[in-house]
């Protein structure tokens, strides 16, 4: 395993001498290993507040290797006036010869909040042109993201992903409001919506036997338990679930810490259920229950090796014994510092089912 | 068997990325050979992790060793964790093979199937619901037909309101005969929709990016022709000898064991047309053409367009190598080639003319399997010294399988400075540095597939037969006409006599 660092760094700089430094370090590290090549596949702008950026760049550090090409990180001091800026281009990988090892490139600029509002056209010259480009701000600094969303004079973006997290919202009314507005013009990539996938994936297969598919319609009842502040996590579920099946959901009420509402359905009412679970160190769901009119039941539980799942079949005609199944659905979890990597590859990507989710969502706060 | 009625469409599985396969069980014939421990368990595991596995999935091992439910799943445990692609998670490892089943027997005894049917009865009344089954043949070729008939007999071919599918590892026959005869036999118990012939090759991103390369580009289609394009040369080489496989190897050679599948595969990739949708029978349909295209040699045409050859001693990777008849298990004086070039034509209206080189050989300089499109000359250098255009040479797009993943395109550059002077560069694309997802391996896809009943990736007879009828006159001209065959050191460029293949100025790429 061999591992090259080339560092260039300046005080009271700027983003052209920034750009060129960045294209020396690329041509250097490519002309001492032929084997190191340049990666081209995310530029991800992070704002973030200069005291706790030794905690984001621990966050992007263990994303794995959903790592973006190029990462700017700015670094925001509230009365800084000139740019500082560090950039590095390394090469982890085992160049041996014949195959190649890709470039990491990252850029540090330590800038004031008087830079926020204008903050593409520092950007500008530090991404890769013709690449997607996310931004990500953890610690709010909505200035900067809109500067980056919002092309200037007419133009296109910088940015055309925001990748946001909205178990960091205090409250998820504005934090969903901000994201439709936000989604109105980019793509989003929520980590709350993605923490939802599994849970997404296994109510689909389900479902998806042709022998089940028609229960879909008859769904009366859907709960589901969050925990650790992802209250957000569950209205996506919910919101999705009111989407993809045709359901107009009213806003839920609050009932102690229990939430509650109803959906109109061809076939009648479904009630809607989210309540916190207090036994989860860690953001997400703990468990989704839908049941139908006809008694059948289907509960999937966080467990190890993947969710259980219990399903209970309705009697039928001449058998009144209730069947119940227990099983394991099989998958990994990836844990939480893995969601940030998956955040990064879906800011490649894009998923038609969440837009509607979130505008659901919205809906069900009220 | 009833034809299930179309179901609604699931509406919860738009956007996924992941999309659910219906409840299998799964049996593995050949489950404690060698193939099953290194690809088909791992891949199995790999798809648990993953959560790609169907939400109720049965696995069931069968083979000829005698041992307990509990003992073939300590050895699958120990499989995964010895030859799986990621470090396992020891919970979906315990989980996966908690309930599997283990069928022990000869393959043409009855009380085996009875034995199947037994345990695929079980897992279907554990999960509530008829499982969908798949039968996968990693065995010996020899077991294939027998397999199949007792699974006819046993009346587990087919049944009502589940889809059940059978999956036949490679080589599929060793001649245009025994593939003939092998597909009667498949086909008289199984539809041909119930039949995934693996061709692996198929399951890897690269070889599929080879359909996007050219059908998701304006850029290279038009060029795409016998007007533009002067000679395909297709390589799959290896640098490593036999190894332990002198047993397998010396009964198949080079011709059977990458050119007859692997390699028409990829030609018929590079030469179809572009298919009406991305789907089964109009991509098979399609690759069913080229193939048809390439006339069939007659045994007396053989020594004209194929050469073979056998690895003698060398030096690889700087050490002192054996000759291919100085390795382990092969038989003294064997005539099977270690190397094997073709020199083929599509007789159709876009392709006639070219000519398609084909070559593979163990032993060789380097590992590579690559595809090169090399593009006619300009018809016209405007430089005037010859020093000056001596730089200009064809454009070549060159589509790497292996180990490097990624296109290349060589381009004309003028060098700098005040002379016009010409230089080939490369612009290259290389997978690794513009994709953030790691490539699932071949098995992986292949098996969700299959579980799927998406053949796309999948030979259908009418192409294993057309492959074999290429192949078929040369394997009979080699036979008619044993050894001395011509020899390469080992960590060579191959035989000298392989450049008697090439029209023109062609040269064979360097390995």
């Amino acid at each position: 395993m061999s591992t090259i660092d080339a560092v260039w760094n300046e005080r009271d700089t700027s983003p052209g001498a920034i750009e060129e430094a960045l294209r020396r370090l690329v041509s250097e590290c490519h002309a001492s290993m032929k084997a190191c090549v340049p990666a081209r596949t995310l530029n991800l702008v992070c704002v973030v507040d200069r005291e706790w950026s030794g905690e984001i760049a621990n966050r992007l550090r263990r994303v794995g290797r959903y790592h973006a090409s190029r990462t700017v990180v700015c670094a925001v001091e509230p009365r800084r006036t000139t740019i500082d800026a560090q950039a590095t281009v390394s090469v982890e990988g085992d160049a041996r010869s014949g195959e190649f090892a890709a470039m990491r490139e990252l850029v540090i600029v330590s800038l004031g909040e008087r830079h926020l509002a204008d903050l593409d056209t520092i950007v500008d010259p530090l991404v890769v042109t013709d690449l997607r480009t996310a931004v990500w701000a953890p610690h709010g600094h909505p200035e900067a993201v809109d500067a980056l969303t919002t092309g200037r004079t007419g133009g296109a973006p910088i940015a055309q992903v925001v990748l946001t997290d909205s178990v960091d919202e205090p409250d998820p009314r504005p934090g969903l409001a901000r994201e439709c507005e936000l989604a109105g013009r980019s793509e989003v990539v929520d980590l709350a919506w993605l923490r939802c996938t599994p849970w997404r994936e296994r109510l689909a297969a389900a479902y998806d036997p042709p022998q089940r598919r028609g229960e879909l319609q008859k769904l009366s009842k859907i709960s589901v338990r969050y925990g650790h502040d992802s209250l957000v996590s569950g209205l996506l579920l919910v919101g999705w679930l009111c989407t993809q099946l045709g359901w107009r959901p009213d806003a839920l009420t609050r009932h102690g810490t229990l939430l509650r509402g109803r959906a109109r359905a061809r076939r009648g009412e479904v009630e809607l259920r989210l309540e916190p679970f207090e036994g989860m160190a860690v953001p997400g769901l703990a468990g989704v229950e839908t049941r139908s009119d006809n008694g059948a039941l289907l509960a999937l539980e966080r467990g190890e090796g993947g969710l259980t799942a219990r399903r209970r079949e309705p009697p039928t005609l001449g058998h009144d014994d209730v069947y119940e199944h227990v099983w394991t659905v099989l998958g990994a979890s990836r844990g939480e510092p893995g969601i940030l990597g998956e955040g990064i590859r879906h800011a490649l990507m894009h998923d038609p089912t969440f837009n509607s989710a979130l505008d659901a969502a919205r809906r069900l706060l009220g | 068997m009833t034809p299930a009625p179309d179901p609604e469409p699931n509406p919860l599985v738009e956007g996924l990325e992941r999309l659910p396969v219906h409840p299998t069980a799964l049996v593995i014939f050949g489950a404690t050979g060698d193939l099953a421990k290194r690809k088909l368990l791992p891949a199995l595991y790999n798809l648990a992790h993953e959560g790609a596995l169907p939400e109720r999935f049965g696995l069931v091992g069968t083979s000829r060793s005698e041992m307990s439910h509990d003992e073939f799943r300590q050895q699958a445990i120990q499989s995964v964790r010895q030859f799986s692609r990621r470090v396992p998670d020891e919970n979906v490892l315990a989980k996966l093979f908690a309930e599997v089943r283990y069928v022990p027997g000869a393959f043409d005894d009855d009380g085996v199937y009875a034995g199947l049917a037994e345990v695929l009865g079980e897992l279907d009344a554990s999960a509530g619901l008829p499982l969908n089954r798949c039968f996968y043949l990693s065995t010996a070729p020899t077991f294939f037909p027998v397999i199949v008939d007792q699974l006819g007999r046993h009346d587990l071919a087919r049944r009502d309101g589940t889809e059940v599918r059978v999956i036949i590892e490679k080589p599929f026959g060793r001649s245009l005969e025994e593939a003939q005869a092998l597909n009667a036999r498949v086909l008289s118990v199984f539809g041909e929709e119930q039949v995934f012939r693996i061709d692996h090759y198929l399951g890897k991103e690269t070889v599929q990016n080879v359909l996007a390369l050219r059908f998701a580009n304006t850029l290279f289609e038009p060029l795409w022709n016998r007007n533009y394009i002067d000679n395909v040369q297709i390589t799959a080489s290896e640098d490593i000898g036999i190894g332990t496989r002198a047993g397998y190897y010396d009964t198949a050679g080079a011709l059977r064991d990458l050119v007859q599948n692997h390699m028409l595969q990829l030609l018929s990739l590079l030469c179809m047309e572009p298919p009406i949708a991305f789907e089964a029978d109009p991509v098979r349909d399609e690759k069913v053409k080229v193939l048809r295209a390439i006339r069939a040699p007659t045994i007396a045409d053989v020594a004209e367009m194929a050469v073979r050859a056998q690895y003698a001693p060398g030096i690889a990777a700087g050490e002192a190598a054996p000759g291919y008849l100085e390795e382990a298990g092969v038989p003294a004086g064997s005539t099977t080639e270690t190397y094997a070039a073709l020199r083929l034509e599509v007789h159709n209206w876009r392709w006639a003319g070219v000519p398609m080189y084909l070559r593979t050989g163990k032993r060789l300089a380097r590992k590579v399997t690559e595809i090169a499109v090399t593009l006619k000359a300009v018809p016209h250098v405007a430089f005037q010294s010859p020093e000056m255009s001596g730089g200009v040479r064809p454009n070549v797009l060159v589509l790497t399988v292996q180990p490097n993943e990624g296109v290349s395109l060589s381009i004309g550059a003028k060098i700098p400075g005040s002379r016009m002077e010409i230089r080939t560069v490369n612009m290259e694309f290389l997978y690794g540095t513009a994709f953030l997802s790691q490539s699932p391996e071949a098995y992986e896809r292949l098996i969700i597939d299959a579980m799927r009943g998406d053949a796309t990736l999948f030979t259908r007879n009418d192409e294993v037969e057309a492959q074999w009828r290429i192949c078929d006159p040369i394997v009979k001209a080699w036979e008619q006409a044993p050894g001395p065959l011509p020899q390469y050191p080992a960590g060579s460029q191959g035989p000298a006599e392989a450049s008697s293949l090439l029209i023109g100025d062609s040269r064979w790429r360097m390995i």
